[in-house]
C-alpha cells in the first residue's frame, strides 16, 4: 500500500532536486555545527558562535519566507500581516519561557516581573497552562492558525483581493501592535518578554543550548521546506497557482477558491508561528515591535529578492537579504535603508522573478530545484 | 499599460453565506418535463440601466440553442445569473424541476452540472494544456482530497480523449499561456468536455478562429447537442446558422423572437432592430 | 435668624494664608495694564488734578499711620482708577515699601529691583534700607475689596474678565458688595455672567435660604465643573442617610435640579467638544486620504509612499518658516500663506518624478507597485532624517492661528483646528473643480473610465497619468501643511497617517471623492466618540474591526459604483 505514495513523494524533486535538498540539508544541519565544535577556534574552518547564533535567526527568516511564497508566490496574495502570526508564535514561546523561570526574576515572584511591576495580584487566565512546554508549542501554531483562518475567512468570504487584502492585513497589524504595546494586554507592554534563563532545564547562556537550538531549527526548515514542497507539487498546488491566475476559472471549474485560500493562507500562518517560536529563545527577547507593519513588509522583500513561485528563491532571499542587512547595519547603518528601499524599487522594476529568475535565464538546465511555475 | 478597473479588487457579493443550500446530487436534474433551464422574470439592472428586463426563456433538455441579439441585448448578463456570477434582481432561474440557481454560488452551479466558456479564452496560463485538463476533471474538487489526489488511469484516458477530440495532443507540455488564440479557445473548450456538464454554456466561442476551426466547433458542438445541452452566444450569423436549430434573440434585456434561424430573420422585429435605429 | 453660621471662622481667614501664591499671575497681568496706563496718562496731561490725587493717595499708602492708609485706600477706592491696583496688591502681598527718600515701591519677585508705584521708574533697592507700611486686619479687610472692585473696574474687559473668573474660581465672601457695584455699571455680557456666578457662589453660604435658593438657581445655568463640585456639596449626606451640608429641604431640592442642569449642560458641551475634535480628525484623515482617492481611487495606483508626501509638505512648511523667519520678519505671520502653495509644488514635482520613473513601468501590477512605492518612501524617509536629522523640527503657529475662540465654557475652539475644517473644504473644493471644470479634470476622467479610447481619442493618456499623480501629491502637501500646525514634524510623520487614510479609502469607496469626504468624517467622529470610553487603542481596534464588517456586508464602500465591471 505504501508503493503508490513513496513514488508520489519521490516524485517532489528530480533525482539532481534530491541531491541538492540532501547536500544543503547535510552542510545545514550537521555541516555548520561539527565546524563550530570540531576545528580549533583560530583555525579559517571555525564557525565562531555568533555567527551559528546569526544563522539560526536567518533560518527562521528563510521559514517565514517559505510561509510567504506559499499565499504570495503561489496563491497570489500579498500579505502585510505575516508579522503578527512570528511574533504570536514567539509571545507564545517567550511566555513558557517566562513561567519557566518563574521565582527568578528580579522580584522573586510567582509572576512574571512586569505583571509584578504592575502590581497584578494573579497570573491572567490566557497565561494559564503556559508553563508546560507541549502546551505553549500547541499554542504557538494554534493562535496563529486560529487569528488566520478567523480572519481569512471573513476577508475572503467576501472576497477581497489584491491589494485590499493587503491594505486590511496591514491594519490588522498595526492595531494588534498597538495592543500588544498596551500593558494592561498582559503580554509585558513595551519592553515585551526578556530575560530568558532556561529552556527545558538547559540554560539559554550555555553555548551548547544555542547549537541545539540552531540544530532543532535548520531540523525544522529542512521539514517545513519538504512540506511546502508537497504542497506546491500536489494538485492542491497547481489549483493554488490556477487561483492566482483565473480565479473565475477556478471557480467556474467546480472548486470553491475559498476553501483553498483558507487552507494555505492558515497554513502559512502556521508556518510563521512556528518560526517565531523557534526565533526567540535563540534570540531572548519578543516585543510588540516585531508586529510593525514595516516588517511584516520586508518579509514580502525577502520573498521577491529570492524569486516568488519557488520555494528555493524564497530560502535564498531571505538569507540574502538578512545577511546584507547585518553586514550594513554594522558597517554603514545609515545607508541601510537606502540598499532596502533601492531593493524594493529594484527588484520590483528589473528582476520581478529574482535572483532564481535572472540565474534560470542563464542555466536552462537548473531547473530541478524549480517549481512549476 | 492596463489600469485595473476601479473597484475590481472588492467585487461581487458576500454568497457564501447562503451556501447552505443542497447540491445537486450526482445524478443530476430532474428534467422529467423534458426542460433544463427555466429563466422566468429575470431583471438586472445595473444603475438604473435594465441589463436583463423580465426575461422568460426556457431550454430544453438535450436541445442546441442560439442566443444573438445585438451589443447591450443582455446576452452576456443572461450567463452571468446563470452560472451564479451575478445576482439577478428579481425572478429565478430553475435547473431542472427543483434547482433553483439564484440561490447558488458560481462553485456549486459547476459542480451541479452547469460549465462555462468565457468571451475571451480564459485558461490557466501558467500551467501546461495538459494540468489545464486535469484541474477541469470531473471529480472531487475538496482540499484535502486535492493534497494527497494521484491521477487513475481512467482520468488520463479520458484526458487524451479530450485532447484528441480538441486538437491539442502535440501541445501536451506546452504552457497554456504560450497557446494562439484559437487554441486557448480550444483548449477552454476541452476543459468543459472533462468537467463533463449537462449544460454548455459558451460565449462566442468561435471568436478568433480560422473558418476549418469554426467548421471544426460547428462540428463539435452539434456532435455534443443531445447527450448535453448546449447554449452558445455567437455574433457569427455563418455560424449559427450551420449548427443551429432554434434561435433566441434578445433585445434590449427580452426576448424579441424565437423559432428557426429562417423564422426569426424574417420577422420585421428583428430585422428593425438589426437594420433599423 | 438662623441658627447656622456655615462657614466655620477659621474657613474664612483660610484665604489669607495663601495670598501671595494666588495673586502672582494678576500682578503679571496688571503690571502691565499699568506700563501701558502711565503712557496714556503721560500723554493725556490734561488731568493734573486728578493725577496728584493719584499721587497722593498712592503715597499715603506708604504711610507711617494706619489711619493715613486707611483712608488712602478709601480714596482709591471712590477715585476708581485701576491704575492704583499694582500699589494695591503689592500691599496685599507685602510687597510694598518706602526708601529713604519717602518714594513708594513696589518689590519685584526676586527682591533686587523694585518699581516706582508713581513713574514706574526702575529703581535698584539692593543695600538700600526700606521700610514695609506695616497692616493689621483692618486694613486686609478694607483693602480686598476694594482690590476686586478696582480690578473690576478696569477699562479692559480682559482684566475684568479675568477678575471676575479669578472670584469664581476661589469665592471670597468680602467681595460680594464690589460684585454688586460691578455688575450695575458692567456691559460685556461674559464679564457679567461670570460676575452673576461669582456672586451666587458667595451667597450660597448666605444664612437666608431664599437667597441661598436664587444662588442655587443661577449656578444652575453654568456648565463648570467647580460649580457642580460645589452644588454635589450641598446634598452631601453622612453615613445615617442625614444631610450635613444644606439643612433646607428646598435648597436642596433647588440645587438638586441645578445639578441635573449642569450635567445636561456638561453632557452638550462635551457632545460639542467630541463633534469637533472628531471633525477635526476628520479633517486630518481626510486632507491625508484626499489625495490617496485621486492616485488610489481614480488611477488604482496603491501608493505607499503617499505618507512621505504629507511629510514633504509639512517639511515645505518648515522650511518656509525658515525663510520667512530670516528674510521677511515683518511678514512672518503670514508665511503659512506662502507654505500652501511651496508644500503643493514640493510634494506635486515629487509625485510626478516618481510617477515618471518608476510607477509607469509598474501599472497593472498593483502588488508589486505597493512594494516599489513602500521602497520609495524609506528612500525619502532616509534622506529627509539626514538632511533634517531624526528629530522633529519647530513649526510655529503664526499668531493668528494660536489661542481660540471659547464656545461654551468649557469648550475651546482652537483656532488651528477650526482652521483646518476650513483648509479641507478648501481643498476639497479645489479638487471638485480641477476634476469637473477643467480640461484637465475632463481628460483624468475620460483616462479613468475608458483607457484605450481615450487614447484613441487623442488624450495623451500617459501624460494624464503624471498630472493626475502629480495632483494627489500635492493635495497630500497641503495636508503636510495642515499636520504641520497641529501636530509634530518629522520624518515619521507619514507613517502615523497611511494606514488610516487607507482605511478611509477602502470605507469610503474606490473612485469617489464624495465616499473619502464621508469616510474621513466618520472614522474621525466615530474615533473621538469611541475615545473617552475605550481608550484610543481600543477605539481604533475596534474601529478597525468595524471597517472588516463593514466591507463584509458592502464590499465597494459606501459610495459603490455599481456597473458592469470586468472579471479582475
Amino acid at each position: 500500500m505504501m508503493g503508490p505514495w513513496l513514488d508520489r513523494l519521490a516524485a517532489m524533486h528530480s533525482r539532481r532536486g534530491w541531491l541538492t535538498t540532501a547536500l544543503v540539508g547535510a552542510i545545514g544541519v550537521i555541516g555548520v555545527p561539527a565546524l563550530n565544535i570540531v576545528p580549533p577556534p583560530d583555525t579559517w574552518l571555525h564557525i565562531p558562535d555568533y555567527v551559528v547564533m546569526l544563522l539560526g535567526k536567518f533560518l527562521c527568516y528563510a521559514m517565514v519566507a517559505l510561509a510567504m511564497d506559499l499565499i504570495w508566490g503561489f496563491t497570489g496574495i500579498l500579505s502585510l500581516g505575516h508579522g503578527v502570526f512570528f511574533a504570536l508564535g514567539g509571545y507564545a514561546m517567550g511566555m513558557h519561557l517566562m513561567r519557566a523561570m518563574a521565582g527568578e526574576g528580579v522580584y522573586r515572584s510567582q509572576l512574571p516581573d512586569f505583571m509584578v511591576f504592575l502590581d497584578w495580584k494573579e497570573l491572567p487566565w490566557f497565561w494559564y497552562g503556559f508553563d508546560r512546554f507541549w502546551f505553549a508549542m500547541i499554542m504557538a501554531l494554534a493562535v496563529p492558525a486560529l487569528l488566520a483562518y478567523v480572519f481569512g475567512y471573513f476577508a475572503f468570504r467576501s472576497r477581497i483581493k489584491g491589494v485590499y487584502f493587503s491594505i486590511i492585513t496591514q491594519a490588522m497589524t498595526y492595531a494588534l501592535m498597538l495592543l500588544f504595546f498596551r500593558n494592561e494586554t498582559g503580554f509585558g507592554g513595551n519592553n515585551g518578554l526578556t530575560d530568558f534563563k532556561r529552556i527545558l532545564g538547559f540554560s539559554l547562556q550555555d553555548p551548547a543550548t544555542k547549537l541545539g537550538l540552531y540544530i532543532v531549527t535548520a531540523v525544522c526548515l529542512l521539514l517545513t521546506y519538504l512540506l511546502c514542497r508537497y504542497v506546491v507539487t500536489s494538485k492542491l498546488g497547481r489549483v493554488l497557482a490556477a487561483i492566482r491566475d483565473a480565479e473565475s476559472r477556478v471557480m467556474f471549474s467546480g472548486y470553491n477558491p475559498l476553501h483553498y485560500k483558507l487552507f494555505v493562507w492558515t497554513l502559512s500562518a502556521v508556518l510563521c508561528g512556528l518560526a517565531g517560536a523557534l526565533y526567540v529563545p535563540q534570540i531572548g527577547i519578543i516585543n510588540p515591535s516585531e508586529m510593525q507593519p514595516a516588517g511584516s513588509i520586508e518579509m514580502a522583500i525577502w520573498v521577491a529578492v529570492g524569486g516568488r513561485g519557488t520555494l528555493v528563491g524564497a530560502l535564498t532571499g531571505a538569507m540574502l537579504v538578512n545577511g546584507i542587512k547585518s553586514w550594513f547595519t554594522v558597517v554603514f547603518p545609515e545607508l541601510w535603508l537606502y540598499v532596502l528601499g533601492a531593493l524594493f524599487i529594484g527588484v520590483t522594476l528589473f528582476f520581478p522573478r529574482g535572483v532564481v529568475g535572472f540565474l534560470q535565464r542563464f542555466s536552462k538546465g537548473g531547473g530541478s530545484c524549480t517549481s512549476n511555475r | 499599460m492596463h489600469v485595473e478597473p476601479v473597484g475590481v479588487g472588492l467585487g461581487g457579493h458576500s454568497r457564501e453565506s447562503e451556501a447552505r443550500v443542497p447540491v445537486v446530487r450526482r445524478g443530476g436534474p430532474d428534467t422529467s418535463h423534458g426542460i433544463i433551464l427555466y429563466v422566468e422574470g429575470l431583471t438586472v439592472s445595473f444603475d438604473g440601466f435594465k441589463a436583463l428586463d423580465d426575461l422568460n426563456l426556457y431550454i430544453e433538455d438535450g436541445e442546441l440553442r442560439c442566443v444573438i441579439g445585438p451589443n447591450g441585448a443582455g446576452k452576456t448578463t443572461f450567463m452571468d445569473v446563470v452560472t451564479g456570477k451575478t445576482r439577478p434582481d428579481a425572478g429565478t432561474v430553475f435547473f431542472g424541476q427543483t434547482v433553483d440557481l439564484t440561490r447558488l454560488t458560481e462553485t456549486q452551479i459547476a459542480q451541479a452540472g452547469i460549465g462555462r466558456k468565457f468571451q475571451t479564452p480564459t485558461v490557466f496560463e501558467h500551467h501546461s494544456v495538459f494540468e489545464n485538463l486535469e484541474l477541469a476533471l470531473r471529480g472531487n474538487k475538496g482540499v484535502w482530497h486535492s493534497l494527497f489526489a494521484r491521477l487513475s488511469g481512467e482520468e488520463r484516458d479520458r484526458i487524451e480523449e479530450v485532447l484528441e477530440i480538441v486538437g491539442l495532443t502535440e501541445s501536451v507540455h506546452a504552457r497554456a499561456g504560450l497557446l494562439s488564440h484559437g487554441q486557448k479557445q480550444w483548449l477552454e473548450i476541452g476543459m468543459l468536455l472533462v468537467q463533463d456538464p449537462r449544460v454548455l454554456l459558451l460565449d462566442e466561442p468561435v471568436a478568433g478562429m480560422t473558418s476549418r476551426e469554426t467548421e471544426r466547433t460547428a462540428e463539435l458542438l452539434t456532435s455534443l447537442a443531445g447527450e448535453r445541452t448546449v447554449v452558445v452566444v455567437e455574433h457569427d450569423m455563418e455560424f449559427v446558422r450551420t449548427i443551429s436549430r432554434r434561435v433566441t434573440v434578445l433585445h434590449e434585456g427580452r426576448v424579441l423572437a424565437e423559432g428557426s434561424m429562417e423564422a426569426v430573420q424574417n420577422d420585421p422585429r428583428v430585422i428593425e432592430v438589426y437594420l433599423g435605429g | 435668624m438662623t441658627p447656622f453660621r456655615r462657614l466655620p471662622p477659621s474657613r474664612r481667614e483660610a484665604p489669607e494664608t495663601d495670598l501671595t501664591q494666588r495673586t502672582m499671575p494678576s500682578i503679571k497681568v496688571a503690571s502691565l495694564g499699568l506700563a501701558a496706563l502711565i503712557v496714556s496718562l503721560a500723554c493725556l496731561a490734561g488731568t493734573p488734578a486728578r493725577a496728584t490725587g493719584l499721587e497722593e493717595a498712592l503715597r499715603g499708602l506708604g504711610s507711617k499711620s494706619r489711619k493715613t492708609i486707611l483712608r488712602s485706600i478709601k480714596d482709591l477706592g471712590r477715585a476708581g482708577d485701576p491704575a492704583a491696583l499694582p500699589a494695591l496688591e503689592a500691599l496685599r502681598d507685602r510687597k510694598l515699601r518706602v526708601d529713604e527718600q519717602d518714594r513708594v515701591l513696589i518689590l519685584a519677585d526676586d527682591g533686587t529691583l523694585a518699581r516706582d508705584a508713581l513713574t514706574g521708574e526702575e529703581v535698584p533697592v539692593a543695600g538700600q534700607r526700606l521700610r514695609s507700611p506695616v497692616i493689621n486686619n483692618r486694613i486686609r479687610r478694607t483693602l480686598l475689596p476694594v482690590i476686586a472692585r478696582l480690578q473690576l473696574s478696569s477699562p479692559d474687559p480682559g482684566v475684568r474678565l479675568a477678575a471676575a473668573k479669578e472670584m469664581v474660581k476661589r469665592p471670597r465672601s468680602g467681595a460680594a458688595g464690589a460684585i454688586r457695584s460691578a455688575l450695575e455699571t458692567e456691559r460685556d455680557g461674559k464679564v457679567r455672567q461670570a460676575l452673576r456666578l461669582a456672586l451666587a457662589l458667595i451667597e450660597i453660604d448666605s444664612p437666608d435660604p431664599v437667597r441661598r435658593i436664587s444662588a442655587v438657581r443661577t449656578l444652575g445655568a453654568s456648565a463648570n465643573a467647580n460649580v457642580r463640585a460645589r452644588l454635589a456639596r450641598m446634598l452631601q449626606t453622612n453615613e445615617s442617610g442625614e444631610f450635613t451640608a444644606e439643612p433646607d429641604p428646598e435648597v436642596r431640592a433647588a440645587a438638586a435640579e441645578a445639578l441635573r442642569s449642569i450635567d445636561r449642560r456638561l453632557a452638550l458641551v462635551s457632545l460639542a467638544r467630541n463633534l469637533f475634535y472628531g471633525v477635526s480628525l476628520g479633517s486630518v484623515l481626510l486632507l491625508a486620504a484626499l489625495g490617496l482617492a485621486i492616485t488610489f481611487g481614480l488611477m488604482g495606483v496603491i501608493n505607499m509612499a503617499h505618507g512621505e508626501m504629507l511629510m514633504l509638505g509639512a517639511y515645505a512648511t518648515f522650511l518656509t518658516q525658515n525663510l520667512f523667519r530670516s528674510y521677511l520678519p515683518e511678514w512672518f505671520d503670514w508665511y503659512l500663506v506662502a507654505a500652501v502653495p511651496v508644500a503643493f509644488g514640493v510634494s506635486a514635482v515629487m509625485g510626478m518624478v516618481l510617477e515618471r520613473c518608476i510607477l509607469r513601468h509598474l501599472y497593472g501590477r498593483p502588488l508589486e507597485t505597493l512594494l516599489a512605492t513602500w521602497g520609495i518612501s524609506l528612500l525619502l524617509i532616509q534622506t529627509v532624517r539626514l538632511a533634517f536629522g531624526a528629530q522633529n523640527v519647530e513649526v510655529a503657529n503664526p499668531a493668528w492661528l494660536s489661542g481660540g475662540a471659547e464656545v461654551m465654557q468649557g469648550f475651546v475652539l482652537t483656532y488651528n483646528r477650526a482652521a483646518i475644517v476650513l483648509f479641507v473644504f478648501f481643498a476639497v473644493a479645489l479638487v471638485w473643480v480641477l476634476l469637473r471644470r477643467t480640461p484637465l479634470g475632463l481628460r483624468v476622467r475620460a483616462v479613468t473610465q475608458n483607457r484605450s479610447m481615450a487614447a484613441c481619442m487623442g488624450v495623451p493618456v500617459s501624460r494624464v497619468d503624471m498630472w493626475t499623480f502629480g495632483l494627489g501629491s500635492g493635495i497630500a502637501g497641503l495636508g503636510g501643511v495642515a499636520l504641520s500646525q497641529i501636530g509634530n514634524v518629522g520624518p515619521e510623520l507619514g507613517q502615523a497617517y497611511i494606514v488610516d487614510s487607507f482605511m478611509v479609502v477602502v470605507l469610503g469607496g474606490v473612485g469617489k471623492i464624495a465616499g473619502a469626504v464621508w469616510g474621513a468624517l466618520c472614522l474621525g467622529v466615530v474615533n473621538k466618540f469611541l475615545e473617552p470610553y475605550t481608550g484610543a487603542v481600543l477605539g481604533k481596534i475596534l474601529v478597525l474591526v468595524f471597517i472588516i464588517l463593514f466591507i463584509q456586508k458592502r464590499p465597494q464602500g459606501m459610495f459603490a459604483l455599481k456597473g458592469r465591471t470586468a472579471e479582475g
